[in-house]
């Protein structure tokens, strides 16, 4: 029995090709740029889903649509459908519950400036959890399921920004499944991060999909093709092909994709 | 062929001439603060600071006035300090930029390049005649709030508006609402700012004389310190009495004491409110240090 069970937060279930995001014609413009046009894809829950292209192609842009972190943003103009377990997350819902079910990590190691406690409990507390017994417990288990525990357990009550890169890394992960989201957004993730906290954290990502689904940007063409079980390649706001990331790697339908995965343009 | 100047040459002159100017700031400052504390180095003891000033003959104290500028200082912080943030969280996270913004800011600019005295005559229209109240701690108290707002409000808008966006966005990402974010991790992380400068802001207010000249007074009545009823006349924690401060005492017994040792209980008194003054920008800076370590958290 590995520890994740020994923990006990989440029974892993596993189920095949539900589909947990779906988008319809999804446009979104900043101001006059169309940043996405027609996205329509269907994203599988319990999977790795890689969202790959250059710079600028609208990936993160994307990825930022499915917990409305746009919203943030004067001048972004949404249309089209997104439905996240069939509800339209751009109707009549709440955002805050939005984005607690649907948690995001960010290309920077962002720890809020205090305790490695406090930032996991940051979430849990924010929906309204007091008792110590059970924010403990979260905690606890949170960092186990990242494999942080046994690092830092003797210096919880130590600011979050005296650990390594790494480690933040895998705190601000720790603390995004600390409110037990379904989907998991992760925005480049290791791009700030050296090798071998880079192979930690897509190690953790193959632990983390037995119980969420993960979306992840990422500039990396390997790391996408390490993880991934599923591949969107995105080009100047459009997908120009999405499917299982074998498929995409080996035999890409679209020589656009071919070019771009065997390296002839960035 | 000209000759030039090299630019190592140059460059070593700029950094002497730098240095110069910092030099220059740090002997002006240790000579004022230097002056003051020779002069008025006789009077340097408790029974100045804490007895009652004479009216005719010499060896008075500052006690009351030393009270007073304390009070004054603290009755201010509770009114300024609370607006003061509230009106630095309202320009960092929520006004929209524009025409209404941009207006607002101008006013609060406006407010803080506001000379004192002028402050001190609308205290005295305001706070003096229209109230009622006469001359008032409260009263003083109020009109030196509108010296301070403009500073905290400030300072609280850039502390805020320093926390870096990527914090702000994990809050947010995790499902915390505006509010929370403000609370929960905004604020403690601007505390250092915001409290730095609400110090700066109470130095700045123990210091003011033309203000409260009008508005909280020149005399302070026989305080019974002993008597800590609020509502009593006497005591010293009513804030609807005269009350004289420090920094005003130092000037009317500078222009009209009666006292022969007026000369010595102005340089007494003016070293008292210097080493206040230093006290209060020390304790901002440790304070923020203090607190910077807290929430920016210690390196092991």
């Amino acid at each position: 029995m590995d520890k994740v069970d020994a923990c006990g937060c989440a029974d892993p279930v596993v189920e095949t090709d539900r589909v947990i995001v779906r988008t319809e014609k999804l446009n979104l413009h900043y101001g006059k740029l169309q940043a996405l046009k027609d996205i329509g894809v269907e994203l599988p829950a319990n999977r790795i889903n890689a969202l790959i292209g250059p710079s600028g192609c609208g990936k993160s842009t994307f990825l930022k649509t499915l917990n409305r972190m746009n919203d943030l943003i004067l001048d972004c103009r949404i249309d089209g459908r997104v439905y996240i377990d069939d509800v339209d997350i751009y109707g009549d819902i709440d955002v805050v519950d939005l984005r607690r079910r649907v948690g995001m990590v960010f290309q920077k190691p962002n720890p809020f400036p205090m305790s490695i406690y406090d930032n996991v409990a940051y979430g849990p507390r924010t929906h309204g959890t007091k008792s110590k017994t059970v924010l403990d417990e979260i905690v606890e288990c949170s960092l186990r399921r990242t494999a942080l525990w046994d690092e830092v357990k003797d210096r919880l009550r130590a600011s979050a920004l005296g650990i390594s890169g790494g480690q933040q890394q895998r705190l601000c992960i720790a603390r995004t499944i600390a409110v037990d989201p379904e989907i998991i957004l992760m925005d480049e993730p290791t791009s700030a991060l050296d090798p071998q906290s880079t192979l930690k954290i897509e190690d953790l990502m193959t632990e983390l999909k037995k119980s969420y689904t993960i979306v992840i940007v990422t500039h990396n063409m390997q790391q996408a093709a390490r993880v991934s079980d599923n591949t969107a390649f995105f080009l100047i706001g459009e997908v120009v092909e999405y499917g299982p990331t074998s498929r995409i790697f080996n035999q890409p339908t679209e020589k656009r994709t071919e070019d771009y995965i065997s390296g002839r343009f960035s | 062929m000209r000759r030039r100047i090299r630019p190592q040459i140059t460059d070593r002159i700029a950094t002497a001439t730098l240095y110069l100017v910092a030099g220059a700031f740090v002997l002006l400052l240790v000579a004022f603060v230097g002056y003051f504390l020779y002069s008025g180095r006789s009077e340097l003891n408790f029974k100045f600071l804490f007895t009652e000033p004479a009216f005719s003959t010499a060896g008075g104290g500052i006690g009351p006035e030393l009270f007073n500028s304390i009070y004054l200082v603290f009755l201010s912080g509770l009114i300024s300090v609370p607006i003061g943030i509230a009106a630095g969280i309202y320009f960092a996270e929520y006004a929209k930029p524009g025409r209404l913004t941009d207006f607002l800011r101008l006013s609060i600019e406006t407010l803080s390049s506001l000379p004192s005295i002028v402050v001190g005559l609308f205290g005295f229209l305001v706070f003096v005649i229209l109230t009622g109240w006469k001359f008032t701690l409260m009263g003083g108290a109020l009109a030196v709030t509108i010296l301070n707002l403009p500073v905290i409000a400030r300072t609280s808008e850039d502390a805020i508006r320093s926390v870096p966006e990527s914090i702000k966005e994990g809050s947010l990402a995790l499902g915390a609402t505006r509010w929370q974010t403000i609370v929960r991790v905004l604020l403690p992380s601007a505390l250092p700012g915001i409290v730095t400068g609400i110090i700066i802001a109470s130095g700045r207010a123990f210091g003011e004389a033309a203000t409260l000249l009008y508005t909280a007074g020149m005399s302070s009545p026989r305080l019974d310190f002993t008597n800590w009823n609020p509502i009593s006349a006497t005591s010293p924690l009513n804030p609807f009495r005269p009350a004289e401060t420090l920094a005003v005492y130092i000037w009317k017994i500078n222009s009209e004491g009666l006292v022969p040792d007026a000369r010595q209980i102005a340089d007494g008194a003016s070293a008292v409110l210097i080493l206040a003054v230093l006290a209060f920008n020390l304790l901002a800076r440790f304070l923020s240090r203090l607190l910077g370590r807290r929430f920016g958290g210690s390196r092991s």
